[in-house]
């Protein structure tokens, strides 16, 4: 039976892997990891969960065990964060391409330099690219539920790509908070043994990741696209299906208090929560505020988030990185390129706050609604700008 | 001979772009990646195989008079075979077409 518990978050995510019956964890256990290898490695010692947990010496080292053992047929799980992200890189677009539905969580955190351990989206946004699935939580209950979810969404047979989850660094999964822990018996209702559809066996062998000439390049890459946005609709089943047998339903995209609002938040992560907050605090002074985020990241749920905005008269894309010398953000970027050429868009204001672990307090909120209200009452929509700068944004804005 | 599809389409490549024949590399005719191919002088040639031994191609091997052949198909002209053999019977020519 489930039971409701206060645990730190990394430890609840460390055993819904565990619940999951995960065949194999492959990880660099020191900084920049958190604590969910470091349990998982306790509960593969102490004869709890029958894995192999293989302590690697690099995260590159870790993601290209973790596409051996998916390749051999393994249920994969492993996690990082941050810099250990950034050294998976090369190896993160091979697990893509080879379709290895491996499970990675990711505890967002910022890239150096400055040497800096706390929380912003600068590691996974820097991944976007990737062709992994990308799916966002915003507290340690969504976290721990989104584990069995993304094995069921990877090892689906209309899937089979890896996954990252993503939840804040620090301000998720550092701390504790009561969350109803499903236990291994209650996962295995939902998600069941992993067949893999193809896999490295010497009684049948084929040949994985084999060199693609420029005859065929673009071909796999079609594949990989077609796979990738192909998935939206096994995630949307699978995220209903989990909803209607524990009760928590999660969607794509997600809206708070939008129904009658001028200015629409558009954010992913633990922020959003603190927005939602805020957005409580200051409707009973008039703000029409609401919030639209998203939960899937890719595939880019377009059409869901087309619809959630709709007829609102100015978002505000709160972006935790940004491409410096470029275009701003990259959920700006995208929520542009999803509006551009559609009729009565919405105005969009880009901020860029939250960076490396610089707190999304009520201010900021506040300082994001009077750039909106600006552009709201007729005023020009201003480029991007890092609000939380002392000094100021450099450029005009 | 190739059995594979040259030119697929992208909805005919198998899951993760995965070869799925075993040893089907032998339909890449990797061969006609060279510039140049040896040529042995046989009057010179002491037939000991030290050039087969060494063809990192598996693509030399001894014919009924036992004097080393080449299969073009697949060597890519790397040389080594003339680096390896001591009597120097091996040398490398360029390919005109």
């Amino acid at each position: 039976m489930a039971v409701r518990k206060g645990i730190e978050v990394s430890l609840a995510v460390a055993e819904a892997a565990a619940a999951c019956d995960v065949d194999c964890i492959a990880a660099y256990p020191i900084t920049p990891q958190t604590h969910i290898v470091e349990h998982l490695s306790e509960l593969v010692n102490d004869g709890e969960l029958d894995a192999e947990f293989i302590p690697v010496e690099s995260e590159h080292s870790a993601m290209s065990c973790c596409c051996g053992t998916a390749a051999a047929g393994a249920r994969t799980f492993t996690a990082t964060s941050s810099q250990g992200l950034a050294l998976m890189h090369e190896i993160l677009f091979i697990a893509a391409n080879l379709r290895l539905p491996i499970v990675m969580t990711v505890a967002n955190r910022a890239l150096s330099a400055p040497i800096n351990i706390w929380n912003d989206h600068s590691d996974i946004m820097t991944e976007r690219d990737a062709g992994w699935l990308q799916i966002f939580a915003e507290n340690g209950q969504e976290a721990t539920d989104m584990v069995p979810i993304c094995h069921r969404i990877a090892e689906d047979k209309r899937v089979l790509l890896p996954i990252m989850l993503n939840f804040d660094g620090f301000i998720v999964s550092h701390v504790v908070e009561p969350i109803i822990c499903l236990d291994k018996e209650e996962i295995a209702t939902f998600l069941p043994i992993y067949e893999p559809q193809q896999r490295l066996d010497i009684d049948h062998p084929i040949t994985m990741g084999p060199v693609g000439m420029p005859e065929v390049y673009t071909e796999a890459k079609m594949a990989h696209e077609a796979a990738v946005q192909n998935s939206y609709e096994p995630i949307c089943e699978i995220l209903e299906e989990f909803g209607k047998q524990f009760g928590r339903t999660y969607k794509p995209v997600e809206t708070y208090k939008t129904e009658d609002a001028d200015i629409v938040y558009i954010m992913m992560g633990a922020a959003a929560e603190t927005a939602m907050s805020w957005v409580d605090k200051v409707r009973d002074s008039g703000k029409k505020v609401g919030i639209v985020r998203f939960r899937l990241w890719r595939p880019l749920p377009v059409k869901a988030f087309k619809e959630a905005v709709k007829g609102f008269k100015v978002l505000c894309v709160v972006d935790r990185h940004f491409s410096p010398g470029g275009a701003g953000g990259p959920v700006a970027q995208e929520v542009k390129y999803m509006l551009y050429g559609e009729e009565n868009a919405p105005k969009v204001v880009e901020v860029v706050a939250g960076l490396g672990g610089r707190d999304l307090d009520y201010d900021a909120f506040e300082t994001m609604y009077d750039k909106c209200k600006k552009v709201l009452d007729g005023g020009e929509v201003p480029p991007f700008e890092l609000i939380q700068a002392r000094g100021g944004h450099y450029g005009k804005i | 001979m190739p059995k594979q599809d040259a030119a697929p389409k992208w909805q005919d490549l198998a899951l993760g772009c995965a070869t799925l024949e075993p040893g089907s590399s032998k339909y890449q005719k990797t061969g006609d990646w060279r510039s140049s191919r040896p040529v042995w002088n046989f009057d010179q040639c002491v037939k000991c195989g030290v050039c087969t031994v060494f063809c990192p191609e598996g693509c030399l091997s001894i014919d009924a008079k036992g004097y080393p052949q080449v299969d073009l198909d697949y060597c890519k002209g790397c040389a080594i075979c003339v680096t390896e053999c001591w009597t120097g019977c091996i040398s490398m020519e360029e390919e005109k077409d």
